[in-house]
């Protein structure tokens, strides 16, 4: 498979007063295939959210590089990146469908936004592609004239997504899409998902929380711990065999309705190690991890390949 | 069970005055919970799961009325007490934990003194006392270096310490009930998983009956005993969590269980349910909040709603169960 | 059409802003059609009608030269509401402009003016409002520029704030996504968000500024006799409350507390039709 974004050595590192550096995402490498679906995994503080606004070029990397099928994009600045020609290629689909909508602008001026900026439609043309945007995404065209506040929410994740897709994007990152809806409109919706990505021929990059939204939907899956890539792999074998203790932990919180599956549950207490200028030379999960050999302080584990397609940064993978 | 529940709520029906009319959220719900035993109240958004929790502690909203219906707890109906009565009975007998533990602590005041605070006015503790009782507690809830955090304010800890000090602050006086609305709604799944064992083991420790507030079946599974199901006002189904989850009688809960990812179900079989919440302002609500998006409809679904009592306390609202 | 069906709405739920509604129609008739509704000239002076308490031929009584009060009172509503409104209008595109880049971009950009609304805010407003009239010339064109001028920080201030906490929302990034440059998000996106807040702004700063506008001819800057303005009507007037001619400053005054009282209450009236979240 070619790969559509290929991002290597990623880093962003904020300044937080007198010379001290938050490594919020630290060499971060991973390619996404085209049509593939990569789900991006993390617990709060992780990085995720910093790494999605790199990749979606709303934010400026410290280092590092991301190729868009062979763009470099990291050295044009996000500042200025509206005005790219490259701005339409990647596109997002919000957590919060709510927040992510002006509450002035009615539905369709939402949707088209991007449509009038990018692709420098107007008019009758205008028109046509939101109602077609509208019927592909599932909402009713009569919809379109309200406002956000007079949409549910599953209505308003479809506005997102008729927004996020209008102006054909090779790569849609989709961040927590499903997160704030009941789960019956969860299920429409990341239906609706999968549908599109084959009828557009996108990539997706799936950033979420819930491990079995993501099992669900995903190719391969990404794990980050404090700005790295911990574990990557395929989907169904990361869930039936995760390579590092934080995969497991994550894996054993997800709550368990059946008693008899509920093996090998791994509780992780304390809290994370801290991001501001963190020793190069500790594994980012020592403390925390269960196990906790001297060779964890001494030598920071890289991400290696342990398996086929599977890489893990642990010593003991 | 001939023991006498901790909470029993019978026939609660409650009525929103707004803008458009009068709702009418809650329809004769009815549910108990026994001592020592922790229930989910488990609904979409909608369901009048969180109403219901209000209502029993008498902090439902002003446009909101109750016009039936009683909430036994220990010998007398919440719903009856005066204002003062009830300011009694909340923080000591009957304590309550909500969604967003950082927005529902006192940002100007230090966590060991919110703890406090409650100490002295329902635990009968003194000035003096009060704040090594409150260490006491931060201990009871595994906060690591307690003496220290209890000089926090509450911006400079995580979500997860956060919603430790307010379990902290609601079980100080030893509740007979805990109440907890969605409390690990927008906590890491990790941190979830650490919360609701705490809040296991505590009620555990002291025989506190407890209700889980969830939008989320597994979570409820896991962690309670038994699960009431709610749709739009009404309660479909109550039974022990294993039970529901392996046998659900009602077209709702079944659904409901379908379209919940788990382990097993690909994209392929998860199903959405169809139609939508009907709109509770309409006067000729169908006895059967359901029966308007339900494939097992019969003609029988315009009577009453039943309470079929299928085996030990499995009761469904169904005239076509499964 | 739906905005008219909201105001209504909130027109019933709320009789005092129907109130505010009301007074403010009279004033805009008052404003608009006002020498033609006089019922005498306003400048024309009557020596042998000097000083007449109110009456059936003269409402509001007459002044020290004679000339009708009513119909000065009358008159100087136009002059009044339009040195408001200008005003007003200046210290909105000054002031919003420049909070909203401020709040938006922080920085250099939000130094700059809140040093700027710092040293305004240093003198106390009236004062400064009488030194630039000194300044630039005793004329009604100066009045305006120094209301505007000393009510720029309090629109800068508000228009920052709002747009501090809408630079983390999520349209706007959505927006920036969407391929809109830095000034677009600014303007087509922000700005139309912060429009109710800036509506009740402006509708509360109409009330100062008729007031700063009286305040000033009332001491004898801007507007100059024989113009009929409240201010200098009330000027005129109090000499002659202790001789006991009490309707020469009653009437303008009141006229004055009036206006004031009306565009308060629609500031907030006007905020509830505009922001579309109130709308069902």
């Amino acid at each position: 498979m070619t790969a559509l974004l290929d991002i290597a050595e990623l880093a962003k590192r904020f300044e937080v007063g007198h010379k001290r550096l938050l490594h919020a995402v630290d060499e971060v490498s991973f390619t996404i295939g085209r049509g593939e679906t990569v789900g991006l995994v993390g617990e709060s503080g992780c990085g995720k959210s910093t790494l999605v606004r790199l990749i979606n070029r709303l934010l400026d990397p410290t280092s590092g590089s991301i190729r868009l099928a062979g763009t470099e994009l990291a050295d044009m600045r996000a500042r200025a990146f509206a005005g790219n020609p490259n701005r339409a290629r990647i596109q997002m689909v919000f957590q919060d469908a709510g927040d992510s909508l002006n509450p002035r602008y009615t539905a369709a001026d939402a949707i088209a936004d991007p449509i009038r900026r990018l692709k420098k439609m107007s008019g009758a043309a205008l028109k046509s592609r939101i109602e077609a945007l509208a019927d592909m995404t599932g909402l009713p065209r009569e919809l379109l004239t309200r406002f956000p506040h007079q949409l549910s929410g599953g209505q308003k994740a479809r506005v997102g997504i008729a927004r996020a897709i209008a102006v054909e994007p090779e790569l849609l990152i989709l961040d927590e899409p499903t997160a704030a809806l009941d789960v019956s409109v969860q299920v429409v919706i990341l239906k609706l998902l999968q549908q599109l990505k084959h009828e557009l021929g996108m990539s997706y990059l799936f950033v979420s929380h819930d491990l079995n939204v993501v099992r669900l939907l995903c190719d391969r899956v990404l794990v980050m711990y404090l700005g790295k890539i911990v574990e990557a792999g395929p989907a169904a074998e990361l869930f039936a065999d995760p390579k590092h203790p934080y995969t497991r932990a994550l894996i054993s919180a997800i709550p368990q309705a059946d008693p008899d599956k509920r093996v090998g549950r791994l509780r992780l207490s304390g809290e994370p190690r801290s991001p501001i200028d963190p020793d190069p030379t500790v594994c980012r999960f020592y403390g925390r991890c269960p196990k906790g050999e001297p060779r964890c302080s001494a030598e920071m584990p890289v991400l290696r390949t342990v398996g086929p397609a599977r890489q893990a940064a642990c010593h003991f993978a | 069970m001939t023991a006498v529940p901790a909470l029993a709520v019978e026939d609660l029906s409650v009525e929103f005055r707004t803008r458009s009319g009068i709702v009418k959220v809650l329809d004769h719900v009815g549910f108990s919970v026994d001592k020592g035993e922790t229930v989910a109240l488990v609904g979409e958004s909608g369901s009048g799961k969180s109403v219901t929790a209000f209502a029993v502690m008498g902090i439902l909203d002003p446009a909101g009325k109750v016009t039936s219906g009683r909430a036994l707890f220990g010998g007398t109906d919440l719903l009856a007490l005066s204002e003062r009565d009830l300011a009694e009975q909340r923080g000591r007998e009957l304590s309550m934990i909500f969604q967003n533990p950082r927005t529902a602590l006192n940002p100007i005041r230090k966590v060991g003194q919110q703890i406090a605070d409650v100490l002295v006015r329902h635990g009968g503790a003194t000035r003096p006392d009060a704040p090594r009782a409150a260490v006491e507690m931060l201990k009871r809830v595994r906060i690591p270096d307690p003496e220290r955090r209890a000089e926090a304010y509450p911006f400079e800890l995580s979500g997860g310490m956060c919603q430790r000090i307010m379990i902290a602050i609601a079980l100080a006086c030893r509740p007979a009930l805990l109440i907890a609305d969605e409390p690990t709604t927008g906590l890491d799944v990790t941190t979830q998983a650490v919360i609701m064992d705490l809040i296991g083991e505590l009620a555990h420790e002291s025989g506190m009956a407890t209700i889980f507030i969830t939008h989320d079946l597994a979570l409820a599974a896991e962690y309670c005993d038994r699960i009431v199901v709610m749709h739009a006002g009404h309660v479909v189904e109550a039974a022990p969590a294993r039970e529901l989850f392996a046998h659900p009688r009602h077209p709702y809960s079944a659904k409901l269980l379908a379209a919940t990812p788990g382990e097993t179900a690909s994209l392929a079989e998860l199903a959405s349910i169809p139609g939508g919440l009907p709109d509770l302002r309409r006067p000729d609500l169908p006895a059967c909040r359901y029966s308007g998006r339900c494939e097992r409809r019969i003609d029988d679904c315009a009577r009453p709603l039943p309470h079929r009592v299928l085996d030990e306390r499995h009761v469904v609202s169904c005239w076509n169960p499964l | 059409m739906n905005l008219l069906r909201h105001a209504r709405y909130v027109l019933s739920e709320n009789p005092v802003t129907g109130l505010a509604f009301g007074l403010f129609a009279m004033f805009l008739v008052a404003a608009i059609f006002g020498p033609l509704l006089a019922p005498y000239n306003p400048l024309q002076s009557n020596a042998a009608m000097a000083l007449k308490a109110p009456s059936a031929a003269h409402w509001f009584g007459t002044d020290q030269l004679g000339r009708d009060i009513f119909s000065r009172v009358l008159v100087a509503t136009r002059l009044d509401l339009a040195i408001a409104f200008a005003s007003v209008i200046l210290a909105f595109m000054l002031g919003a402009l420049s909070g909203v880049a401020a709040g938006y971009f922080g920085g250099w950009t939000d130094r700059v003016v809140g040093r700027l609304a710092d040293t305004i805010m240093a003198f106390p407003l009236f004062v400064l409002a009488m030194g630039i009239v000194a300044a630039l010339g005793n004329k009604v064109v100066n009045i305006v520029i120094a209301t505007a001028i000393i009510n720029f920080p309090l629109y800068a201030r508000v228009a920052r704030a709002e747009a501090n906490v809408r630079r983390e929302a999520g349209f706007v990034e959505a927006a920036r996504l969407s391929g809109n440059g830095e000034a677009r998000v600014l303007l087509g996106h922000v700005l139309p968000n912060i429009m109710p807040i800036m509506m009740v702004q402006m509708s509360l700063t109409m009330g100062y500024a008729i007031l700063n506008a009286a305040g000033l001819s009332f001491i004898g800057l801007g507007v100059r006799p024989p113009d009929a303005e409240w201010g200098i009507m009330v000027a005129e007037g109090a000499n002659f409350i202790q001789s006991g001619e009490w309707w020469i400053a009653l009437f303008p005054g009141a006229a004055l507390m009036l206006a004031v009282f009306c565009f308060n209450l629609l500031g907030d009236g006007l905020r509830d039709i505009i922001d579309p979240r109130q709308r069902t």
